[in-house]
């Protein structure tokens, strides 16, 4: 029998909640037996090969290239989670969300005080993502399944979240996994 | 002599006393009504509606409602629980919560509320809204994107402190917690032993050089929800 296949990504995310997913311990052994990886930076697959059962997406959008890899999950993958805070509420990233973007981009690369940047020029390459006014999380540009908040999140949630989604249960953490921080 | 009256929280009877309201007597026989702006040193306030319950069927905030004899209250059901999810999901969003950098969080009880309520992700989007931080105080801040307005330091700096340090400022998304003085913390009384700074629910009014002092896993709401406690004493209460 085919095993069911997991997609994984980082978009505005730190890998932080890729940390707590091989985080698992020995226990990725079993999840090898499980399931085949599919686009994920764990195997380093960087399109899609065939329709996966759970994508896992960490981080929100801050730029174009976040939304079109979150669409691209979203067609290929039978269940979207959002995996810890960034994917959520945009986390860390979204604490630029008060401030207007030319302001930070001003800020970042010509006002800031070590910044070094004799031609005053705000990184415009075409290779090079264009920002969005803010980030958003990944609820708020697709439908998503399942939500696995933290900082990041425990590898015990991303295990028990897996293993019952595969086996058609429902996804139910005790009080000690679910955690923002 | 004052009056005992009963009264019923989801099928239980409660014995209060006149005068008590619904979530002052449910809490000292054992039930926990979950709720956020109310504090047992203040007077009840009515702002969070957290604490919000059927009463004879209507919804009414158990803070503020006196008890009446007879009265049939529903604080845990199916619907009750999800007009609660709602107004804590609200609470998220209308402010900017990043919980992943936050001195109190693990010791924050709208975080707590969010645990207790299986809140794994807000229905509503965030507002991102911009927020002022006053850090000119040399041992208090006041970080306004984590307030969510429960006015509890406005009743303890006016009430128990008797210094009116704080007080709510402009309406609707305006609204915020101001300072007496000409503008700065600073320059007003406040001190960091006042009731005020210690009873914020939220890491809006924190003391300086204390942060994270407290190990991951050891804090207030880390291993057992908010409420537990009172829901022990009413467990220990009936046997």
């Amino acid at each position: 029998m085919k095993k069911p296949r997991v997609a994984t990504t980082s978009l505005a995310g730190c890998f932080g909640c890729h940390m707590s997913i091989l985080d698992i311990d020995e226990k990725i052994l079993d999840l090898i037996e499980l399931v085949d990886f599919d686009k994920s930076p764990i195997d380093d697959l960087k399109e899609f090969t065939a329709r996966c059962a759970i994508g896992l997406v960490e981080g929100g959008c801050a730029n174009e290239d976040n939304v079109r890899v979150l669409r691209d999950f979203r067609k290929n993958c039978d269940i979207l989670i959002s995996l810890g805070d960034c994917a959520i509420m945009g986390g860390v990233p979204a604490m630029r969300n008060g401030i207007p973007l030319e302001e930070c981009l001003r800020e970042a690369f010509m006002e800031g005080p070590t910044v070094y940047n004799p031609e005053r020029r705000i990184p415009d390459d075409e290779e090079i993502p264009l920002l969005l006014d803010k980030v958003y999380p990944c609820h708020e540009v697709v439908k998503i399944d399942y939500h696995l908040p933290g900082c990041p999140p425990p590898a015990e949630a991303i295990w028990k979240a897996v293993t019952a989604l595969l086996e058609n249960k429902p996804l139910e953490l005790p009080y000690e996994l679910i955690k923002y921080d | 002599m004052i009056k005992p009256i009963t009264f019923i929280v989801d099928g239980k009877e409660i014995r209060g006393r006149e005068g008590q309201t619904i979530l002052q007597a449910a809490l000292e026989a054992g039930v926990y009504i979950p709720h956020l702006c109310f504090h047992p040193d203040l007077k009840p306030f009515g702002s969070c509606r957290v604490c919000t319950v059927m009463v004879n069927g209507r919804p009414a905030a158990s803070c503020t409602t006196p008890i009446a004899e007879g009265m049939i209250v529903e604080s845990s059901s199916e619907r009750i629980r999800e007009y609660r999810k709602i107004l804590v999901e609200m609470l998220f969003v209308e402010g900017n919560h990043f919980c992943m950098v936050c001195e109190k969080s693990g010791n924050c009880e709208l975080q707590a509320l969010a645990y207790r309520l299986g809140i794994t992700a807000p229905r509503f989007p965030y507002l991102f809204p911009k927020r002022e931080v006053d850090a000119s105080h040399p041992e208090v801040f006041i970080d306004r994107n984590r307030c969510v307005l429960c006015g509890r330091c406005v009743r303890a700096s006016r009430d128990v402190d008797g210094k009116h340090v704080f007080d709510f400022a402009g309406r609707g998304p305006e609204k915020k917690v101001a300072v007496n003085s000409k503008g700065r913390l600073a320059e007003t009384k406040l001190s960091s032993a006042d009731k005020a700074v210690d009873i914020c629910p939220v890491g809006a009014i924190l003391k300086k050089g204390e942060a994270y002092m407290v190990p991951v896993g050891k804090r207030a709401f880390d291993r057992k929800p908010i409420g537990a406690e009172i829901e022990e004493k009413g467990t220990d209460l009936q046997s």
